[in-house]
This record gives structure tokens, sequence and C-alpha cells, in this order.
């Protein structure tokens, strides 16, 4: 790592591989989390009671006990709500702040209790005296796909006869694939802290990715207009899609305490209750039959795609969406049908995570690829090879969209070649044949992912910058900070505007006080358009310094360049401070708002035709395994990963959020399992029984690139790719290493048994054990 | 005894009264001393967010540990130094304003998000000042990857990948400079030392709030007759477990007794004349660690992962025993061994064999009044050899731990074998399995399929079979049933082609570089 890029005035802020900005104040624990923060005086803490039933009817909810407990102040329901009770983020009225008249899943909130300490609320919130009459509860997907019970229609996605080619072609197989779920496990829970303001407004202060909808919803509940409710975030420790909706309940809940008692109300959820109340990456249920010749190639396919999309609609739609747009992946499917089914469980509401459904998408034809692979005995990167996008032809996608940037082809071949894939590929094979108990497995997966929010509007952001008299730099946009490096992106690519240093531009909290209406820090979108909107802003303010420069010293105001500190214009240079105090006394506006919208996208969603992606993020990497094949346990030996992050922004950054999201994707496809129980209840909800990767997970052969060559050919800020969350999905080599091993357990090449996800060692020895018994 | 708890924050002698003793360190720092640099991520001691740093005198040394202050309750810190990421920065030499381990932190870009990074910085130092303190190892001090990962398994980091993490760490240890905990180092344990002998002069504590009541004697004679008159007290040591039923399920308890300041219940001895180890039960896993491995290498890998180094730090081999989990990954292995447990009470002293003391699911054979003393392992066989698990001997030793995740994780299954060949032939052998049943349980079946017979595959297939009439194992989060069991089976086939020199055997599980 390390390999700086320098850009073209060899300025040392832009692509430059700088620290963190709070990365003194990680180290030092300065950094200021929700809860960290002074509390005002008089602050009431909230907790919440829940349902311990999957699906029923509430026939009573006997709070007395929990309001007569000392210490606490107020008890909310539903009744209690003076506005909407709802915070669906499409406004669908099926996520309830409490549950009113029935329960939907296990874990969902029915009241909530404000107490003088947080102890209190918790065992005030024990108190309740909770009757529900159970109904029947749905909690498997298949039951749902059974019941058509949906919290969307089915959506379908069609180019060409894929039944037909499927029957014509030489040879056929069928599948079907479980993807399992995935906990966030940011490290900081969920919370919010809400202040009374006068004129009932509300200052709301929660660790979200999406500050606008909260304030919305935090309006809607306490029926006021936008206006009254401010909310800020200063940074989130760790979202990673889990706070993009919600993060939404507590804040709310937290706004309508403090509105009812007129104290601040603070909450903080215990890591237990949060792995129980709120979404994750849905799991999902995958068919796919293929028609293919014998080097693999594909004819058609049909991939039917079912979500456990949990109680409520939340964002399953789009995700559901993206996971069709991922079907592909890499790959160039002549005749394709994709259908996608979204599920409606009695299970907790599913949401955003990392990837959006992408990696799910992904993994169904990544198995597609072993399959065919084990079937014709042919090492599974030939078949990958044979069937990625190529030149006209074969560069449109299922929903239709022109391939116009893979750089795949060359960036496999560089790998292979770093990698020493095929010695490698060679000594497993070897190795396998001479070891009884460990088999080896070795594998190389690409990354294609879109990168816009597949709802075209939600591709805009807006940023706020000020220059003080002093000559020092406010900057403010709609994005937010999850440890992700937006803000320090964004201010390199600010400092940059204006020739300065690093050190004169201030980063400050996201507030929807300095700038409205934004979407959510989501879609990996973060930098691609918040720093674009910055970049407006500073444009803004150098075009007007520029043309004071033009009229007070009679020179080209084309010619005026903010570089070394310095604004240089002809023979003469001047201290920027000096300009700025000047343009002050000259009445000139220092201060501008940036706004970016994204250029060329289009899609027609009822006919499953468009342009949803300004263009692709791409990635390779090859993982290797060892599998006892008398346990099932498995390492990773060695992970070689080259990643396409354009002309990078903060190499570090990048850095680290390729490696970041490389285990995060390993943890979701190997170690991390949700397990519910014959209730509906969630069993495994805190470290202790659900299991992230710990360091010792993450091979001592990590060799992490970036690709050099790299170079967004859409003029994106810096020429650079967005990064937050292509990477997580080069763990799919992990996965299909897993397979490789079992499949050398096989006396001669065989039908793989299916291995689903997460390739527990309880699953790798089903499927050892399956595939000696010959299987088929 | 004495109704307040004396310790140093930082470097300032600190006195806390009046405490709630379940009050935990997090809850205090955070609250109380207005110290919100440790975080709270699961409160169970499982993610190392609320890592912090005891300084405790051991064999009259001072040493530094990593500890989740999540779980730790307040009296646990009388006589010890607490250490928190606060102190770090303000203790730092070169004026930077940073100790060497954030440094590298900072330089290597170990910090994302920043909410675990106070933990990491934490079992950073710790790591840091066991280097310098031992300096051992080939190039200089330079820990090997393995000893990175076990000082850093008990630390969740979502963002990173841990990779930047591992390169913070050998920049920080490629040339441990003297910080200022090492050059203090004489003075503070001075100061612990006088802060100890305070205590035990004043006899333990006994602290007192709205009704309920906390004790930590500092002799067995004390304990004792304090269980007599609260026969209901619950006891605890090092809370790695207790602290939980706190956290989670908000117990409330009317007396505690803290058994780890009993000076009889320290450490591990060898008794030559009995020819046997003698573990004091509140003796902890990061005291005795060396030692068993000493005398039994193949525990090692077992001993290593058995929760991460907080966990290590405070829990105690009594308390694994003592709260009756038929998952603890400890009994298994005592068992195999023949271990006996030593309990004793006002009234007397008994000794039985450890597979004893566990007679069903959550029930115990320990009496009101009575403690966990001590445990006993042999250490040669009655013909004088070593059960070290060497081939020349007869000898094999193995225990076998099945998890997730390879590192701070509980055993879907743990299995423990010890076989004596003689001749080719099964002279002894005991099987024990954790996670098989409602207790740490023998496999009676499979040992009868196994014992006198010739030592072949052929045998082990019939005792895998004879093993399916030993145990009906729980589906659960773990593992099923199905799994289990074939798990179960599987692991006296990898203990036979182990002890049959199989190459490639194993799986090497833990990083070697």
């Amino acid at each position: 790592m390390n390999d700086v890029q320098k850009n073209a005035d060899g300025l040392a802020v832009v692509h430059q591989p700088l620290a963190h900005d709070s990365a003194i104040k990680h180290v030092t624990g300065r950094a200021v989390y929700i809860d960290d923060m002074l509390e005002p005086a008089g602050v009431v803490h909230v907790y919440v009671g829940t349902s311990s039933c999957a699906h029923g009817r509430i026939k009573r909810l006997q709070l007395d006990a929990v309001r007569a407990c000392p210490g606490v102040v107020a008890v909310l329901t539903a009744a209690d709500v003076p506005g909407v009770n709802d915070i669906s983020p499409l406004h669908k009225g099926d996520d309830e702040i409490f549950a009113s008249e029935t329960v939907e899943f296990h874990g969902q909130v029915l009241f909530a209790v404000a107490a003088e300490s947080r102890d209190v609320a918790r065992r005030a919130a024990r108190l309740a005296e909770v009757d529900i009459e159970p109904l029947p509860a749905i909690l498997e997907v298949a039951e749902a796909l059974e019941q058509q019970a949906f919290v969307d229609p089915t959506h379908e996605m069609v180019r060409g006869d894929a039944s037909e080619a499927i029957a014509t072609a030489p040879h056929q197989l069928d599948g079907e694939i479980h993807i399992g779920g995935q906990d966030h496990f940011y490290l900081e829970g969920q919370a919010a802290l809400s202040i009374p303001q006068e004129d009932g407004d509300m200052l709301v202060y929660s660790s979200s990715q999406h500050p606008t909808e909260l304030q919305h919803l935090v309006a809607q509940a306490m029926g006021r207009p936008d206006n009254a409710v401010t909310v800020e975030v200063r940074r989130m420790g760790g979202a990673f899609g889990g706070k993009e909706t919600q993060a939404a309940q507590w804040a709310v809940i937290t706004a309508l305490v403090a509105l009812q008692t007129g104290r601040a109300a603070k909450i903080r959820l215990d890591r237990d209750d949060d792995m129980i109340s709120t979404g994750k990456r849905h799991d999902f249920v995958a068919r796919y039959q293929v028609g293919f010749g014998p080097n693999g190639s594909l004819h058609g396919i049909d991939i039917k795609l079912a979500a456990r999309c949990g109680m409520s609609a939340d964002l399953s739609g789009a995700i559901s969406d993206r996971a069709m747009f991922h079907a592909d992946n890499a790959y160039f499917l002549p005749a394709v049908r994709i259908r996608s089914y979204r599920c409606r469980t009695n299970t907790v509401s599913n949401t955003a995570f990392r990837g959006f459904g992408g990696p799910q998408g992904m993994m169904v034809i990544e198995r597609v690829m072993d399959a065919i692979a084990a079937e014709l005995g042919l090492d599974p990167l030939q078949v990958r090879r044979a069937n990625l996008y190529g030149g006209k032809g074969r560069n449109l996608t299922p929903y239709f969209m022109t391939v116009e940037d893979n750089v795949l082809p060359q960036m496999m071949d560089e790998l292979v070649v770093s990698a020493d894939y095929e010695q490698r590929r060679q000594q497993v094979l070897d190795f396998n044949h001479d070891s009884r108990v460990i088999k080896r497995g070795i594998a190389l997966t690409p990354v294609k992912f879109g990168i816009s929010f597949t709802t075209s509007f939600l591709n805009q952001a807006g940023a706020l910058v000020h220059v003080y008299k002093d000559g020092s730099i406010h900057l403010n946009h709609g994005g937010t900070e999850m440890g992700q490096g937006l803000f320090i992106k964004v201010a390199q690519v600010t400092a940059d505007a204006f020739g300065l240093e690093l050190g004169r531009v201030k980063i400050t909290a996201t507030n929807t006080g300095k700038v409205p209406n934004t979407s959510a820090t989501a879609a990996s979108s973060g930098s691609d358009m918040n720093a674009m909107a910055a970049l407006d802003a500073c444009n803004k303010i150098k075009r007007r310094l520029s043309e004071f420069i033009a009229e007070q010293f009679k020179v080209d105001a084309a010619a005026v360049r903010f570089s070394g500190g310095k604004v240089v214009f002809g023979e003469q240079a001047m201290d920027f401070n000096e300009l700025i105090t000047l343009a002050y006394l000259g009445r000139i506006s220092l201060s501008a708002t940036g706004y970016y919208r994204t250029p060329k996208i289009f899609y027609n969603r009822e006919q499953a035709r468009g342009r949803p992606f300004l263009y692709f993020a791409y990635g390779a990497a090859v993982s290797e395994v060892e599998v006892d094949t008398l346990s099932g346990e498995h390492r990773l030996r060695r992970v070689d990963i080259l990643h396409d992050v354009g002309r990078s922004l903060n190499p570090a950054i990048d850095m680290g959020q390729i490696e970041g999201g490389f285990v995060q994707g390993a943890g979701w496809l190997t170690t991390e399992e949700l397990w519910w129980d014959d209730q509906g209840s969630l069993r495994t909800h805190a470290p202790s029984t659900y299991k992230i990767p710990v360091s010792s997970d993450v091979p001592e052969a990590f060799n992490v690139r970036i690709w050099q060559r790299g170079e967004n050919l859409e003029p994106t800020i810096h020429r650079s790719k967005a990064v937050g969350e292509p990477p997580l999905m080069l763990a799919i080599s992990v996965h299909s290493a897993i397979n490789q091993a079992i499949a050398a357990c096989a006396p001669q090449p065989q039908r793989l048994p299916p291995l689903d996800s997460p390739a527990t060692p309880e699953r790798v020895l089903l499927c050892i054990q399956q595939i000696r018994n010959g299987a088929r | 005894m004495r109704g307040d708890i004396h310790f140093l924050l930082g470097n300032d002698v600190t006195i806390v009264s009046g405490i709630d003793p379940q009050t935990t360190v997090l809850d205090w720092l955070r609250t109380r001393a207005r110290r919100p640099g440790s975080k709270e991520g699961c409160a169970e001691g499982d993610c190392g967010a609320c890592t912090v740093v005891l300084g405790e005198l051991i064999d009259g040394k001072l040493r530094y540990r990593a500890f989740n202050s999540c779980i730790l309750l307040m009296p646990a810190l009388d006589g010890r130094q607490l250490l928190t990421v606060e102190d770090l920065a303000a203790a730092s030499i070169d004026g930077s304003g940073l100790h060497p381990v954030q440094q590298a932190m900072v330089d290597q870009h170990g910090s994302q998000c920043g909410f675990c990074t106070p933990g990491f910085v934490m079992s950073l130092f710790a790591l840091f000042q066991d280097t310098q303190r031992f300096n051992s190892g080939a190039d200089g001090g330079m820990p090997s990857r393995h000893r990175i990962d076990e000082a850093l398994a008990g630390n969740l980091c979502r963002c990173t990948g841990y990779a930047p993490i591992v390169r913070a760490a050998r920049q920080a240890l490629a040339s441990p400079a003297e910080d200022e905990f090492t050059q203090r180092s004489g003075e503070i344990a001075d100061r612990l030392s006088q802060l100890q002998q305070a205590a035990r002069q004043a006899g333990g504590l006994h602290l007192q709030f709205d009704g309920r009541q906390y004790f930590a004697p500092t002799t067995l004679a004390q304990l004792w007759q304090l269980l007599e008159q609260h026969p209901d007290a619950q006891m605890v040591a090092g809370a790695t477990d207790v602290g939980l039923w706190m956290t989670k399920q908000l117990k409330v308890f009317d007396v505690l007794i803290n058994v780890c300041e009993v000076v009889e219940l320290q450490g591990i001895r060898h008794d030559q004349e009995n020819n046997c180890l003698v573990i004091g039960a509140a003796a902890r896993y990061s005291d005795v660690l060396d030692t068993l491995v000493d005398h039994y290498p193949t525990l090692r890998p077992m001993l290593t992962r058995l929760g991460a180094v907080q966990v290590r730090n405070a829990g105690t081999i009594g308390g694994n025993i003592a709260n009756g989990s038929p998952i603890g990954d400890m009994p298994p292995a005592l068992i195999a061994l023949g271990s006996r447990l030593v309990l004793s009470s006002a009234t007397g002293r008994r000794e039985i064999a450890l597979e004893d003391f566990f007679i069903d699911y959550g029930k115990q054979d320990l009496q009101p009044g009575e403690c966990v003393e001590a445990i006993k392992l042999p250490v040669h066989d009655s013909a004088g050899q070593p059960r070290t698990g060497s081939s020349e001997s007869g000898h094999h030793l193995a225990v076998y731990k099945i998890s997730k995740r390879f590192d701070q994780d509980i055993s879907a299954l743990c299995a423990a074998i010890a076989v004596r060949l003689e001749d080719g032939k099964v002279a002894s052998v005991r099987l024990c399995f954790g996670g098989m049943a409602g207790t740490p349980k023998r496999a009676v079946k499979a040992e009868q399929a196994l014992i006198g017979q010739t030592w072949k595959e052929a045998t082990i297939l019939l005792a895998q079979q004879a093993m399916g009439d030993d145990f009906t194992p729980l589906s659960d989060w773990r593992a099923s049933s199905e799994y289990r069991m074939l798990a179960a089976q599987n692991m006296l086939m990898r203990f036979y082609l182990e002890s049959s020199g199989e190459t490639v055997a194993q799986l090497p599980l833990a990083h070697s570089a």
C-alpha cells in the first residue's frame, strides 16, 4: 500500500494517503459519540419494552407496575404519539413506533419508559404485564412463498428467451442455495439524544446515516412540520447500512419523551436488544436453471430470488432490485429471466446492509460458475473467464444497460499473475491428492458493482462552505461519517479547491439546519456526491473571488489560480488570507451552498430497462482455504486482492475500505450465523453467540492492492470511484474456495453439494458427508 | 474489614465509598469519573471496546493486564492500578501527546469509526508492556503474528479487517521504547504493595449498600465463616459469568462473596509428595497457563482459545468448574486427566473425582457453606511416567475445541481424550466431552469399546459406534445434534490419526508467522 498518486499540481492534498480526520481523537478516546456527550441537566433515560411473541393480537398492556417503579418519569405507548405512529421510510404505514393492535415480530417495541437512570428504565421496562393472543406466524421464506405473503409485488427482469436457450443448450443444471443474513454489528449500538427547544421544536442528536429522513419522521411523529426539527450527526461508531432506516425509531422515541416530559431524553440500546429489535441483511433462498456449452459458457439462465424481508417493507423493494441488478455480476447472460419475491415473514424487518442485496445476487451466479465447473471438471476460473462481459454483442446487462467501462479482463489477468494462481492451483490439487484429512481449495472471483442509487431521485447532494474573515474554512455537507472516511475525503477536495493545506478546513457535524433535503449516506455514493457538492460551493466562492480580483487588479478572472496557500494572477500573488480580508472589505459573499446531481442515469422500472448506474466499480480476489474434513473447520490461508477505485481520493482510506469490506464479507459467508428458534426468537443476539471475524481469522498473507491503472471514465470527483460496498463481495472467493475444497473430497468430478452460507463447520462437514456418499 | 475501595486511578490514589458493589468499572468510569473513552459495545465481555488495563502485583512484581471493564465490578479494583485510554495520551514522554501504541494506530490507519479503538489501544498497551518486560522472541522481542492475534482476540473491530491494527502492533512493538509506565513501575509497585498490605491488615472488604452486602475476605477461614453466616450468598470470582447475570439479567444479589482475594486460593503449585499439580480455586487462567502448558503441552491450543486474554485475566478455573456449565472448556480436559476436586467448609474438607461434581444440568455437588478450594491434577501415572502426551511414555493427550469461530468462541463441542498405550493396546482411556450433554461427561461406552483393544482404525470405528449410545446431544445455535455427534466421533478418529503419526492430520489453526 501507500502507493501515492500525485495530482497534476503536485499538491499534497487530494490523492494522498492521509490519516482519518478523527484518528487522533479515536486513539485517545476523545472522539465524541452520542453516549459520550455531556448530558443536559435533568436528562431522562429511556428504555423500551418489547414483544416476546412473533405474531399476535395485543389483548392487554398493563403498565401500572412500570409507572409505579421509583425513578420512573414517564411511560409512552402508541396512544401517546401526537402525530403519526409510523416510521416506514417509504410511508407505507407498516412500521409502527409502538405496536398498537398486533405485534408482527419477536422483539417489536410495545412501549417506552423514561426514568432518572438507564438502570431504572431497564428494570422498570421488565415489569410490564403483556397479554398477547398468538396468531399464526410465518417464520420461513418457504412458508411465505407458499402463502404468497409478500411486502412488495413480485418483480421480473427479462432479456431474450431463457427457457428456450436453456432447453437447447448442450448441458443443463439446476440448483438451490440458501444465503444467510447478517447482523451489522456496528460497535456503537443505536443511540439518540433529544433536547426540547422553544416553540415545541426539537434538537435531535442521533447515530444515523440519514439525518433528513430522521428529521421528517420525528416531525411526523410529533405532528409538526419538518422545520420544527433539527438533526445533528457528528459521527457514528459504525453503521454499514444498519443506521439508514434503523436509527429512526430510537430517535423518534426520545423526541416523543422529550416532548412529553419537557426534559432532554436519551436512549442507548443494550447490544442484545439492538440485535433483536433492529433489521439485518436479508437472507435469500435462490433457485437457478442454467443451460451452457461444453466450455462452460452460458446459453440461458433462469433465476428466482426470494428474500426474507421480515414484517414490513422498509427498503426491501430497492434491496431486492439491487439483488436482481447484480445477479449477472461480471458475466454476460445471453438469455435471462430473473424473478424476485419479497417475502413477508414474522421476523424483524430486514434492511440495508453494505451491498444492499448485491452480495446475495452475486452469490447465486458465482455458485452457478462453481457448479458448472464441477459438472464439467474444469477450473472454475476458466468458466468465469468464458462468461465475462465483452465487446459489442456481449456487453448488455439483463436490464439493457451497456457495460462501457469493463476492466475485469485486464484486472483478472494481472491478479492471476500477481497471486500466482495457476501454479498455486496445481499445488492445491497435488496437496489434496496426498492429504487424507485436510483438503485445500483456491478460487478467483470477480466483482462488478453498479454505482448510483437505483432510485434515481436520491442521486442528489448538497454542501455548505463558509470562508471566515481570517481565511479559515468551515465545511459542511449532507453526508454522514460512519468511519468510512467521507469527511476527510471531502475536506481534501475542499482544501485542494482553494489551494490550501488540509488543516485550514474545519470539518463539521452533519446538520439538517445547514444542508437540507439530503439522501442517506449509502449506496457507496457518499464521496461521489458530497465531494462534488462541496466542490460546487468552493467554485462559487472562487468565482466571486476571481471576479473581485479581476476588477481590483485589472486582470483576467480566468487567469486567477488558487495554489499553495496563495492566489496567483498574472505576475502577482497574494496570500489567501490577505485576499479574503480584501474581499470581505469589498463586500464579497464568502459563503456558498453547493449542489450535485448525478448525470446520465435513468431507469424505467416497469420495463426493467435503463441506465440505473453512472458507472461500475470492479475488483477481483483470490482466496485459498484449508478445510479439516473431520470437523468441517476451515482457515483462510492466503488472500490476494486487486481492486479498482478509479484515481483514489485517499489511498489509505480506500485500502481500509477494501480490507475491511473483504473481512466483513468473509464473516458473512463463514462464521456469522443468525439462528432463530421455532418461536421466531433470535438466539444469536450478542457477540457471545454471533461471531464476527477476529484478528486471527485474517491471514498473514493478505495482499491487497489498489489497481494502479484505475481511472473513472466518467467525470466523477477527481476521477475516483466509490469504494464503500464493492469490496465486501470480494469475499465470495472464500466461499467458492471452500466449495473447491469440498469438491476435492469426491472420488471423481461430480455435482457439487449445495454449500449454503454461512459455511459454518457444520454446513461444511455435512456437505463433505454428502459428497463422500456420492449423493447427486 | 474495610468499607471502601482503595486503588490508583492513573497515578492518583482514589477512594470510592458508598457505591453499589455491583457497579461495573465501565459504568463508574463513564458516568462518575467522566472518562468516556472506554466504550460499551456488548456489556458481556465479548467485544473488548471497554478494555482497560489493571496494574497488579503478582508475586511481588507489577504486571499490566487487560480486562473487560463492562463486567469488572468496582470492588475488584481494590489494591490495583486502573489505567484507561485517557491515561495513555496524558503520559506520553516525547510530548507528542500520544503513546507509541496510539501513534502506531494513527500511522497505520488502525481506526475507522473509532468506537472499538480505545479498547484496541489498551490491549496493545498491555501487549507493549508484556513485550518490554519479557523481551522474549528471537528477533529482538517482536512478538509473532500468533502472539499479536492472541493479544487482540478479545477485541472486535467491524471496520478495518484488522490488517492495519496488526501493522500498528508491529510498528509499536518493533522498538518498544520505555514509556512512562515502565519508568515509574518501581514507584507504582511500592504504592500498590502498601495498598495491598493495608487491605490485608483490614481483613478484606465489606461493602454495604441499600441493605445489600459485599465481602472480599482474604483468608480461607474468613471465607468459610462468611459462607456459614450467609449460606445463600452468591460467590463470585472473576465475574466473567456472574457479571453477565448483572448486566443482562439485571440480577441483584443480597450478599456477594468475592473469593479472589483469599490468599490460600491463589496460584498453582507442584505437590511432589502427592505427585500432583494443585490449582487454587481462585487462580486465574493467566496465572496458571504457563505452568499447565509446561506439564501438559497439548493443552496449550485449548487454553489459549479459552475466552480471550481479557477473560483469562479475570476468569478462574475454580469458577469455570463451580458454575457447572456444560460448555466450559476446562472441565473436559481436567476430567480426562483424572483430576480431583477439593471442597471445603468450616466443618471440614473432602475430595471427589471431578466428574462426580457435575450431577446434572445446573446441579453440582456443592453443599451449603462449602466452597471449591482446589483442583488436583495427577502429574505422573502409577508407573511414574509423565502424562505429558509424549508417545514414548505411551500417554497421548489431546483436547479438541470446535466452534464457529476459532478464537474467543464458546465450544459447540469440546473433546478431551487421554489414552495410554501399552504394546499397541489401550491400557487406559478417558474420553470426556463438553457440549454433548447437560454436564461435561465421559463417553463410557466408547471407553469400554477401546479398553484392552488393539489401537487400530477398526477399533476406533467400533468406539465411534459405541459413542452413539453415550450421548443424545442438543440442537441449538452452536450446532445441531447430528453435527455434534458426528464431530465428536470424528475427533476420536483425529486423535487416532495423530497418535499414529498420520501426516497433516490437523489443521494448522493458528498463524505460525
